[in-house]
């Protein structure tokens, strides 16, 4: 089976099963399949294969110490150092960490290089790209929390306090939450830019559109559920939810179809993630670049793997330019 | 770099940053028509004495690079090793999220518009490969998963590409997830050695340096005669005899310099000061005839051969049985001895913890690899006040800084050179922010690609560089750009002299010897020959200084 | 180098909060299982069909409010044509009198707070 054919299946059948929830054909069995077995296994597949990407990353040893540093190095105590920019001890590569991970930090950065005549090149602070993304991730896991009412019971304190402040403007019944319009927004905007940009849209590849349109099919069938008459019932659903969670399986019936539809896509993108680049998530924890300290001359970091090389030993050095180095009056090692 | 490239700066500077119609999945280039932005390939005499596979006579601008039968095997079992060996490769191959945040950061990108030298893409010529035939995805979907098959023309636009990096890191700067495009050019040029590609400019130097002990091929005997006739040039400035030993047993110091400070110009004024200063202050120290060179391009062809070349430090300074190693000014020597000296060739437990002994600060900074950089060192001398400085000797200079790739982004030493500066001339001003400290912009002729051949590349790579440089020199009338790196030292006169003309070239140390005011000294030039106006221009009040 | 330290604990908390609802519901579930609302009227249909109610009562209740206090309506024509009265004590805690047994197992289950007890007096039961 060639490959081009192998991803005409793939598309038929995705085609075939949205059909089926479209159509509203639901049998116990298809019940079954798609409201359990196709959510477990896509659970199954994300957590094994996201441990198993990074098995295989640390398999690797880092043989050396390539810290980018973007700030003043602690040497003398009398210049300051920039600790979190260039960190020198494990707390402040800790903070590094922590403002890349979960501010973006090196995104902050970023500029936009503009060529003017003359020629000119100016340089200006563009905040967007940062803005988005941050915007994005984390109402993405604002939202991602939010589901948790789904998953336990009784839900946890953190979670109705993260939902009341979501909600905070009272707006509308159901509340709006902030969230549910930034990220359709941040989205937009990310889709946007990768299709206006000539140069990204240039570098894009299919899956750079995949994931992101994934989650917007996701985040519309979420807020259709939530604010139109789309609703499901979602008693039934925090019961299969919980069934999966409690390994008591339930399938309780009439949930609606929007719901089964949200969850083939949740459970798609799930089952997506440990093979494509969203596994940078896991990835920046492991950047060599950003996780080491920049200790190099203060501790010897060793290469696991480091093996003896060929060179040229000063007494092969001193054979071989012998006479020029006597005329020219060096003192030699080999007096003889 | 004698010939001049046939284009005008208006010319160049007309850049297209529209990408073109064909897709980047095609690797085709043609190479009669692209001369000026590749290298020559590595004579064979190098290759054959580096024992490094696959010696031949060819060119890339041939249609056949005469590659072994079994080139595609060896490649891939390239990248498998490194793959086991450095998680780095799998890492920056699987991470990337094409956000586009480096595209712009590039000074190749900025100076050609050439989309292939956005970082992302430059990476993504291997990511290709890699995932074609190395991910799950990419053998079955292909093209569909962003998979390219290996071919020979892959192969030929590897060796454009990956020899239009000069390794700089500015885009790892800005990467969200610190993608590094130097790694990953480390990685494929490594890969194009194993079937034998690679350029003149690299292997002709390290096969010097292999034999004679430095890039330019200077033998002990020549050695010695430049650093006496460097001697003897300083006395004619300051009217002192000074010492400069070579090969000293039991000297305190082995001091590392790159080969360029006692070969080319502007480099030479440097050495003077350097010279100078140790004079001075009376350092007890030594050079190495063997270990004459502190830089290294076996950082550019593969970390094997920068193990092989830098071994030669550590084994003089046991040797020599000195204490401690001192650094000279050099960009990318910094990067082999700040992030891989003491991993590839240590540990140093026959050398002692840096201490100055002029001012016995203790190194601490240092106590494992035992090498101090140059510019940590004199800082540590003015702080304590063990030097006399006169900055009004450098009044004719406006200086601005050029921070290094390596030094900046590979170290972070950035506040060192600036307090040495501000103490040794009245007049410094900072180019842009978003052209200096980490966020430089390389002098577009690092990692091995300062030659002449490609020279239209490095120009249009010097492009934000030079720019930053015109914006200082018509606001503050700069007119000396000064900096710590050797590369820079050789290839950015001729690049200001087309992009900005009347600027010169020094050296941090360059100014300190002429600033430094030396017991029994008889001055009436600076290091350069120039006529001192001692007392015209130091009672000025200097205009603003610093931060600007 | 391999960075195992790190890396092994770095799987766990991974692992530890990607099963949050397993480990929590075994350690702090409440284990009451699907709510079972009561219903103790003696009438066979609803203002609406079962299914309906189900999911969308609260709009409903929202349009009800809306039309009482902001424009005057006060009877509400049913799916089968029967007309009721708009109101929350009058119409639906008439069949409805178990708050406890009947909204409030449901919106506990899915902790949601509805607003209604804000103005409305909670039915007093036994």
């Amino acid at each position: 089976m060639s490959a081009i054919s192998s991803k005409r299946n793939i598309i038929i059948v995705s085609i075939a099963a949205i059909a089926v929830i479209l159509l509203g054909i639901f049998t116990p069995l298809l019940r079954l399949i798609f409201g359990l077995l196709i959510p477990l296994t896509a659970i199954l597949v994300f957590i094994g294969g996201i441990i198993y990407r990074v098995v295989q990353w640390a398999k690797s040893p880092e043989p050396f110490r390539i810290t980018t540093t973007c700030g003043q190095q602690h040497s003398l105590p009398w210049i300051k150092s920039n600790r979190l920019d260039n960190p020198h001890s494990t707390w402040a590569v800790i903070g590094r960490m922590a403002l890349e991970v979960l501010f973006f930090r090196s995104l902050f950065r970023n500029t936009k290089a503009e060529l003017k005549s003359g020629p000119n090149l100016v340089y200006g602070s563009t905040k967007y790209l940062w803005l988005g993304a941050l915007a994005f991730h984390w109402c993405f896991l604002v939202i991602v929390l939010r589901h948790l009412r789904f998953f336990t019971d009784p839900t946890p304190s953190f979670v109705l306090w993260l939902e009341s402040l979501d909600g905070f403007f009272q707006i509308g019944v159901p509340i709006l939450y902030m969230t549910d319009i930034v990220i359709l927004a941040a989205l937009g905007f990310l889709l946007f830019r990768r299709l206006m940009d000539a140069k990204l849209r240039y570098i894009s590849l299919p899956a750079d559109y995949a994931p992101l349109l994934l989650i917007l099919a996701i985040v519309a069938t979420g807020v259709l559920m939530r604010y139109t008459s789309a609703k499901p019932d979602i008693v039934g659903v925090k019961e299969l939810m919980m069934g999966m969670a409690s390994f008591h399986p339930a399938l309780p019936s009439g949930i609606g179809w929007m719901f089964y539809l949200h969850l083939l896509l949740v459970s798609m993108l799930i089952a997506y993630f440990p093979f494509s680049k969203l596994m940078h998530m896991a990835g920046v924890f492991l950047s060599p670049t950003r996780n080491l300290a920049n200790t190099n001359r203060v501790i010897r970091h060793i290469n696991p793997w480091d093996y003896p090389v060929k060179v040229h030993t000063y007494q092969e050095w001193e054979h071989e330019f012998r006479d020029k180095l006597k005329s020219s009056g060096y003192e030699l090692d080999d007096k003889s | 770099m004698s010939e001049n490239p046939a284009k005008k700066p208006e010319e160049l500077s007309r850049i297209d940053y529209q990408p073109p119609q064909k897709s980047w999945m095609d690797p085709s280039i043609d190479f009669k028509k692209k001369r000026g932005s590749w290298c020559y390939s590595g004579a064979t005499k190098n290759v054959a004495y580096l024992d490094l596979p696959n010696p031949r006579e060819w060119s890339p601008a041939d249609e056949d690079w005469k590659l072994p039968e079994n080139w595609k095997e060896i490649i891939f079992e390239g990248i498998r090793e490194r793959m086991d060996k450095y998680r780095s490769f799998r890492l920056f191959m699987d991470i990337c999220v094409r956000c586009g945040a480096c595209a712009d950061k590039c000074h190749y990108f900025i100076g050609s518009g050439d989309p292939k030298n956005m970082p992302v893409l430059r990476a993504e010529l291997l990511r290709s490969i890699y995932r074609n035939d190395f991910t799950a995805a990419g053998k079955l979907l292909g093209k569909w998963a962003g998979g390219r098959e290996l071919t020979v023309d892959v192969l030929k636009e590897w060796f454009y590409y990956f020899f239009q990096c000069t390794e700089c890191r500015r885009c790892s700067v800005f990467c969200p997830y610190g993608i590094d495009t130097a790694e990953i050019t480390m990685h494929v040029r490594e890969l194009l050695a194993l079937v034998g590609i690679g350029i003149n400019w690299i292997l002709e130097p390290v096969a010097n340096c292999y034999r004679t002990g430095n890039h330019l091929g200077v033998p002990p005997h020549a050695f010695r005669d430049n650093i006496e006739f460097a001697a003897d040039d300083l006395k004619d400035v300051i009217g002192i005899q000074v010492d400069a030993p070579i090969n000293k047993k039991g000297a305190e110091i082995l001091v590392i310099v790159p080969s360029a400070d006692y070969f080319a110009s502007p480099h030479y004024y440097t050495f003077l000061g350097y010279l100078a200063l140790f004079h001075e202050i009376g350092l007890d120290y030594t050079f190495s005839a063997y270990a004459s060179e502190g830089g290294n391009f076996g950082l550019f062809h593969s970390r094997e051969m920068l193990k092989r070349l830098n071994a030669k430090i550590y084994a003089e300074a046991k040797r020599l049985g000195v204490k401690w190693i001192l650094g000279c000014e050099c960009g990318h020597m910094w990067r082999v001895v700040h992030q891989y000296m003491d991993t590839v060739n240590g540990p140093a437990d026959f050398l002692e913890e840096p201490v100055s002994p002029i001012t016995g600060t203790r190194f601490d900074n240092a106590r494992s690899t035992k090498m101090v950089h140059i510019c940590e060192f004199t800082a540590d001398l003015i702080h304590n006040q063990k030097i006399k400085l006169d900055p009004s000797r450098n009044d004719h200079w406006k200086v601005t800084f050029h921070d290094s790739c390596n030094p900046a982004r590979a170290m972070g030493l950035i506040e060192e050179p600036r307090y040495v500066l501000n103490n040794v001339c009245n007049y410094f001003y900072e180019m842009p922010e978003n052209t200096i400290k980490e966020q430089t912009f390389c002098c577009g002729s690092g990692s091995g690609l300062g030659t002449d051949e490609n020279l239209e590349m490095r120009l249009r790579g010097g492009l934000p560089r030079a720019n930053a440089v015109k914006h200082v020199h018509e606001k503050h009338g700069v007119n000396v750009l000064s900096c710590i790196c050797a590369i820079d030292k050789a290839t950015l006169p001729d690049l200001l002299k087309y992009w900005i003309p009347g600027i010169e070239v020094c050296g941090i140390h360059e100014l300190v010897g002429n600033a430094l005011i030396m017991e029994g000294e008889e001055r009436t030039t600076d290091l350069r020959g120039t006529p001192l106006t001692a007392g015209e221009s130091s009672s000025d009040e200097p205009g603003e200084e610093t931060h600007v | 180098m391999y960075d195992k330290e790190k890396i092994i604990p770095g799987i766990i908390v991974f692992l530890v909060l990607v099963t949050f609802p397993v480990w929590y519901n075994l350690a702090f579930g409440s284990g009451n299982g699907a709510p079972e609302p009561q219903i103790v009227s003696q009438n066979e249909k609803c203002v609406e069909s079962k299914d309906y109610m189900r999911t969308q009562h609260m709009d409903l209740l929202n349009q009800w409010r809306d039309a009482v206090v902001r424009q005057g309506y006060r009877m509400y024509r049913t799916a089968d044509g029967a007309l009721v009265e708009m109101s929350l004590t009058n119409t639906c805690l008439q069949c409805h009198p178990n708050k406890t047994q009947f909204c409030d197992e449901c919106h506990n289950y899915m902790a949601v707070k509805p607003y209604c007890w804000d103005c409305h007096i909670a039915p007093m039961e036994n």
